[in-house]
């Protein structure tokens, strides 16, 4: 027993810390492997939802990462994405229904997006990809980094969107109002979805210069 | 035992499902009180809305307590058949606040008797008479209330609110009232439901806008939203669906 407990590695170890920063850069979850775009399109047009967004992502994603490595062993192969899903789902319920007691008007901003957490694809993906095969310390630390890569990504749309949209952040004017009298517009376009896939390419578009590791061969 | 055995999946799969539907109603029936408390308080939001009074979720009680002096159940023969006042029912046993528009005016539909709310409200001294509406929009339920000056006739503010009509388009019936700006619920204000002669005529979303067509007299109509035909469709139906029910009551008491 005692080898056994020596070759254990400490809580956050250099690797379990990399599990959790990665994803915030070179893997991240929307810029990197290109997951969970519908939702970024969707809830970035204020800030306010998309902060409450990526924490609901971030709560669903630990918490479905570490049950899943739980009944790692457990769950019938056969069945492992309908025990995937209804984990997922239970989480996104229970979500929705504590956001409906305790933020009511954010979850009614989000309404269905909060439902659609459940088909979000990066948590389906971690789930398959790391939970299913890793222990649940790392695993809960894997949820937790991507969900903060996809949480980020999410409010700095948002803020850009909301910023040029509607001249304000979290509600609060930032414009000041003398640049309206000298001819200064809210961007329309910005407040439409199209606009959040030109703001999410301008982010993979700096990282990449940044980065040229990240830029693919062909 | 086996894990890919029929036996092994069966059972997993039953006692997951157990345990996930212990889970989800045991947060359900924790969580319930203080979700109805959200939709009350936002209810009363929206009544006091109409009327112009800004409220939020902390004072939406108090102010809906100091504006909303009477409510009235009636019936679409014009009889009153609940009233509720100053905190206590009066007569009857229903109370305008918990009616549920939906079911009611399904039930009106099949057997006529369907029984509706209406909120009476003293506004700096003025009475002003706000009618609940419920309808179908687009996509989905659409909903608002419409408030009358003292005869009954003209609007004195309205407001309205979706479940999920499309952003941008639909989605304006209930953009939030702002100051220099007039947004589609103020065009309601000073419109009449009734014309000249005394006859019902409700209030129409015209498509293409009042000014362009004769068709419609400028003092029932307002101006559809463009490219939300449907949607402003829904809102003319809903309100000539639920006002038509309050008309005898209207007149009897004219």
């Amino acid at each position: 027993m005692s080898t056994v407990k020596n070759e254990r590695e400490p809580l956050f170890s250099a690797k379990n810390i990399r599990l959790m920063t990665t994803p915030l850069n070179k893997e991240n979850p929307i810029t990197k492997q290109v997951l969970g775009i519908c939702s970024a399109l969707a809830v970035t047009v204020k800030v306010e939802p998309a902060i409450v967004m990526a924490i609901s992502v971030m709560a669903v994603m630990a918490i479905g990462n570490l049950v899943i490595s739980l009944l790692r062993n457990s769950i019938p192969n056969r069945i492992r994405i309908i025990v995937q899903l209804v984990v997922i789902a239970a989480l996104v319920i229970l979500v929705d229904q504590v956001l409906k007691a305790y933020s009511y008007d954010v979850s009614k901003q989000l309404s269905v997006f909060v439902g659609l957490i459940i088909t979000n694809c990066i948590i389906m993906g971690r789930f398959e990809a790391f939970a299913m095969g890793n222990k649940p310390w790392p695993s809960f630390l894997d949820g937790l980094g991507n969900a903060a890569g996809y949480g980020w990504i999410l409010i700095a749309v948002a803020v850009a969107r909301e910023l040029f949209g509607s001249g304000t952040i979290m509600g609060m004017t930032i414009i000041p109002e003398g640049f309206y009298k000298f001819g200064y517009v809210n961007n329309g376009l910005m407040i439409l979805p199209p606009m959040a896939l030109i703001v999410v390419a301008v982010i993979i578009w700096i990282q990449r210069a940044r980065n040229k590791d990240m830029v693919e061969e062909n | 035992m086996n894990k890919n055995s029929n036996t092994y999946i069966f059972i997993y799969a039953s006692l997951m499902v157990v345990v996930v539907a212990v889970v989800l109603t045991m947060a359900n029936l924790t969580l319930k009180p203080l979700q109805q408390k959200n939709v009350k308080n936002e209810k009363m939001t929206e009544i006091l809305s109409s009327i112009g009074i800004e409220a939020n979720a902390e004072n939406a009680q108090e102010l809906f307590d100091k504006y909303i002096t009477e409510e009235i159940v009636i019936n679409s023969k014009g009889d009153v058949v609940g009233v509720y006042k100053n905190g206590q029912q009066e007569s009857g046993t229903e109370r305008a606040f918990d009616i549920n528009l939906k079911v009611e005016l399904r039930k009106q539909n099949k057997t006529q008797d369907g029984h509706f709310p209406l909120f009476i409200a003293d506004n700096e001294g003025m009475r002003v008479y706000i009618v609940p509406v419920f309808g179908k929009g687009l996509w989905a339920p659409v909903w608002g209330n419409l408030a009358f000056k003292e005869d009954f006739n003209t609007v004195f503010g309205a407001n309205f609110g979706h479940e999920s009509e499309t952003p941008g388009l639909g989605a304006e019936i209930s953009e939030p009232k702002k100051e220099g700006k007039i947004v589609f619920s103020d065009q309601y204000d000073g419109k009449q439901i009734f014309d000249a002669d005394g006859n019902f005529q409700s209030i129409i979303c015209v498509k293409g806008g009042v000014a362009n067509q004769s068709k419609v007299a400028p003092e029932h109509g307002v101006d559809a939203i463009s490219g939300g035909t449907l949607t402003s469709n829904g809102v003319t139906d809903m309100i000539n669906d639920c006002l038509i029910n309050y008309v005898e009551y209207i007149k009897k008491n004219k």
